[in-house]
């Protein structure tokens, strides 16, 4: 089984049940949406795949690898890149220097790895701040800058933390034209939590709905958002 | 290779840097015993402090005990020598790698258990301090009472002993201090280099790259220690005496440190400046304080207060460090002061 | 050896370790609250141990009864040094900070070394051999001032931050500096309040210590390292911990005079440190953060 599985993860935090018995597929190449209100464990979600945490509970696999216990950097060897939901560039260093970091990941060579650096700033729209240093950024060039770096590790499967979130609509509209394209030229399986309803429904595929840690909806964004279940969860969030 | 290494540098930069290399190979045969001798002292700092800016200005952890890996390097190769008659060339490897040894030692336990920051720092702190006690009570390298190396005759220069005079001291310092800049330009621009980078600006994210931030920290930490080591070899057989208390004391780390502070953390030239300021400054306290020589050891009191003083103020206008400030002064700027 | 041999030596250990989680109180204090790793705790004790010694050489008074006094001018330096000097760099990273005050430490030691020399110097009491005969304990009499005066002065401290409203407010800042300004609370002054008060439990330490040992200033270094040990073994704003581990260290210090070579002691100290910093790094006393 390639792509991303997920199987039953649970986690908790001194008592707190952030994320509990989450299971989901992401197919190879597909485009798969994670959605929630706030504090559904979507990052946390995230988080476990990534290696930040080991899930108390269940198993998560990549291509057949087990995931569980790794480390963060080597989740990234197995293939799969992150962005930060908040923003973390490396703010002394230019913005060509920190995509670079990211493709000497997959690039031995520093040179080469300076070569394809600067080409995907330029792909992302920062061609003309390569050589700004990260921390004079505006927050939407951050979170950018977020994906430049993760793409320059040519990971399998990116996983996108509201990387749309406050961008114009316009700005989203490019953003989602390049996720597509990456994900259907270069094969890229894309995970992405968005709260940009318009991204979600654009891009997914699939979606899967969390709510307080827990799985409460799946399927398509049509059928999904008509779900009374996830209705009610958005609904009774902007009630409060 | 010199070309690339130079790749970044404005052509008036390489002028200056061209004519500051041409001044020191000179200057021996100008200058006096006295400015020798703090020319070989602006080296030694500016040496230790490329050594110590390897961990924390590229790799962003915080050493406070670096004396430890000074004492661990004059210690070795003096032993080795006065012992065994073993060339302190052989000493520099010997006590390197046991410096490196005892870094990764210290460093796989701070990173392991996720000691950061200034916890980090005080480990290191305690770490020199055990090991300096520990050094007071070692007989065979003399205990508290000190560490004696036979003194040459001045007269001949041994290169394969490190036994002459101050001259060939001098250029031995200005090589090593030479030989850590070229190092350190050739590191920051290499693989190592930008994951350093990485991993002192955000190690979360850093990792998230796939960077293995543990072993590139202890990378870094055996590095520099093996080099602080390499510096503590030329101390022991330039000053030819050792004494636990004034090796591994907190002072020296701090005096490592200084430089490569207020020359800019991070920074290849930072340390250099560093020295080529503080030394001076230093060495300008005492003559001004010549005439007051009767008050003996409140003489020295007076010097550092002003000593101390001027870092304050230092850091307090330039908190990036002198030479970033620098850099733009002298119309070298073209980006940021590297 | 007899068994009171040892009785004795762990008293006065005890005794002793109170005025060191005293000192060490004042260097967890200041990082608690301000974040500021104190280089220049030890400098800026053994500057309190002098004005305690110019006091009791002018005026003639106790170094017990100079405390408030020494305390309050300890008091004024710290809130001034934080307001006028390091509120300006809150946002420098960590090794300027202890660069700053790494430097003021020099200008301060070579200041006194300056000032007085480098020889040491000391108070001589009337009551200096004087001492008190618990069941078979001999206790001296300074000793027990002074590890008496240490508690009484951490108790007052850990009264003004439980029931005052200024100990609260500075309290809050140290847990949550965000919270505490968007609440209305002027952060910098409260910073500059809690730099004083930390202030105080040195320059008290100083002038109790004044009693059992000799000023040099050459001994700065060696305070700034021993509060250092306490605070980290005890487990950071936790007083009792602060006070226990001095006590600790202060019993180990006199045993390992008795047992081992007295040059030896600080190793164990040190030993301590890292072994605490490893294993339990929130202290033996703090609760795991």
């Amino acid at each position: 089984m390639s792509g991303l599985t997920v199987r039953g993860i649970s986690k908790r935090f001194r008592g707190l049940q952030a994320v509990k018995d989450v299971s989901f597929d992401v197919p190879e190449h597909g485009l798969i949406g994670l959605i929630g209100p706030n504090g559904a464990g979507k990052t946390t979600t995230f988080n476990l795949i990534a290696g930040v945490y080991a899930p108390d509970e269940g198993e998560v696999t990549f291509g057949g690898q087990r995931l569980n216990g790794l480390r963060p950097d080597q989740v990234c060897a197995a293939g799969i890149a992150r962005t930060f939901q908040i923003v973390r560039p490396f703010g002394e260093l230019s913005v060509l220097d920190n995509v670079l970091v990211g493709c000497l990941h997959a690039e031995a060579d520093v040179s080469a790895a300076r070569r394809r650096a600067g080409e995907i700033v330029d792909r992302l729209g920062l061609g003309a701040k390569r050589d700004q240093v990260a921390a004079s950024l505006t927050l939407p060039d951050r979170k950018r800058l977020e994906v430049a770096r993760a793409l320059g590790t040519k990971p399998k499967l990116l996983l996108l933390d509201e990387v749309m979130a406050g961008l114009r609509p316009t700005e989203v509209d490019q953003m989602v034209a390049f996720f597509r394209e990456i994900n259907r030229d270069l094969g890229v399986t894309i995970l992405l939590i968005e709260h940009v309803m318009r991204a979600v429904m654009a891009l997914a595929q699939y979606v899967v709905v969390l709510n307080h840690g827990e799985k409460i909806a799946e399927g398509t964004p049509e059928r999904v958002v008509r779900d009374p279940a996830v209705l009610e969860c958005y609904l009774g969030e902007e009630a409060v | 290779m010199l070309k690339l290494w130079l790749a970044e540098v404005p052509p008036r930069g390489k002028l200056y840097l061209a004519l500051l290399l041409a001044a020191l190979l000179a200057a021996p045969l100008f200058v006096d015993g006295y400015l020798l001798s703090v020319l070989i002292l602006v080296f030694y700092f500016a040496y230790l402090g490329q050594a110590w800016n390897i961990m924390m200005g590229f790799a962003g952890q915080l050493s406070l005990g670096h004396a430890l890996y000074f004492g661990i390097g004059a210690y070795t190769s003096a032993a080795l020598y006065v012992h065994l008659g073993v060339s302190p060339w052989f000493g520099m490897i010997a006590g390197g790698a046991f410096a490196a040894a005892i870094g990764a030692f210290i460093g796989a336990l701070g990173f392991r258990f996720k000691i950061g920051g200034v916890y980090f720092a005080i480990l290191t702190i305690a770490f020199a301090e055990f090991t300096r006690i520990l050094v007071d009570h070692l007989l065979f390298v003399g205990g508290s009472g000190g560490f004696f190396l036979p003194i040459s005759g001045r007269s001949s220069n041994d290169l394969w002993t490190l036994r002459g005079a101050p001259v060939m001291f001098y250029y031995v310092w200005l090589a090593f201090t030479v030989g850590v800049l070229i190092l350190c330009r050739a590191l920051l621009s290499s693989r190592l280099g930008y994951f350093w980078l990485a991993i002192r600006e955000d190690q979360e994210a850093a990792q998230a790259l796939g960077i293995d931030t543990f072993r590139y920290k202890i990378f870094a930490v055996m590095l520099s220690a093996a080099l602080t080591a390499c510096g503590g070899v030329l101390y022991a057989f330039y000053n030819n005496n050792l004494f636990p208390s004034a090796i591994f004391s907190i002072n020296r780390s701090i005096d490592m440190l200084l430089g490569a502070i207020i020359g800019g953390v991070g920074t290849l030239m930072g340390p250099i400046v560093g020295a080529f300021i503080l030394t001076p400054l230093g060495e300008t306290m005492t003559a001004l304080v010549e005439p007051l020589k009767g008050l003996g050891a409140k003489l020295d009191g007076i010097k550092q207060v002003f000593y101390g003083l001027c870092v304050v103020l230092i850091v307090v206008f330039q908190r990036r460090g002198v030479w970033p400030w620098l850099w733009r002064r002298l119309g070298l700027d073209r980006g940021e002061g590297r | 050896m007899p068994i009171e041999v040892y009785l004795n030596q762990i008293a006065s250990g005890v005794l002793t370790g109170l005025i060191y989680g005293l000192s060490a109180l004042g260097l967890s204090v200041i990082f608690g609250v301000c974040k500021i790793v104190n280089f220049a705790h030890g400098e800026m004790m053994v500057i309190a141990m002098y004005a305690a010694l110019l006091i009791f050489r002018w005026l003639g008074l106790d170094p017990l009864v100079s405390v408030p006094i020494v305390g309050a001018l300890l008091f004024g330096f710290g809130y001034v040094m934080q307001a006028g000097l390091i509120n300006r760099l809150i946002d420098v990273p960590d090794h300027m900070q202890f660069i700053l005050l790494a430097a003021i430490a020099i200008a301060m030691v070579s200041g006194c070394l300056m000032i007085f020399g480098p020889d040491a110097q000391n108070v001589q009491l009337d009551y200096a051999y004087d001492s008190y005969e618990v069941g078979s304990l001999l206790l001296d009499k300074v000793r027990v001032f002074a590890g008496i005066a240490a508690i009484a002065v951490a108790g007052l401290l850990a009264a003004f931050f439980r029931w005052t409203w200024i100990g609260k407010a500075i309290r809050a800042c140290g847990d949550n500096i965000t919270g505490a300004r968007v609440v209305g609370l002027n952060v910098k002054h409260l910073f500059a309040l809690a730099f004083g008060l930390g202030s105080v439990c040195i320059g008290a330490a100083g002038c109790i210590l004044l009693l059992l040992v000799d000023v040099q200033p050459f001994l700065a270094v060696e305070y700034t390292l021993l509060a250092f040990v306490v605070v980290i073994v005890g487990g950071l704003g936790s007083l009792t911990g602060a006070l226990l581990a001095g006590v600790l260290i202060g019993v180990s210090e006199a045993l390992a005079g008795l047992l081992i070579q007295p040059s030896l002691k600080s190793m164990f100290s040190f030993g301590l440190l890292i072994f605490v910093l490893l294993f339990r790094p929130q202290g033996l006393v703090g609760k795991r953060a």
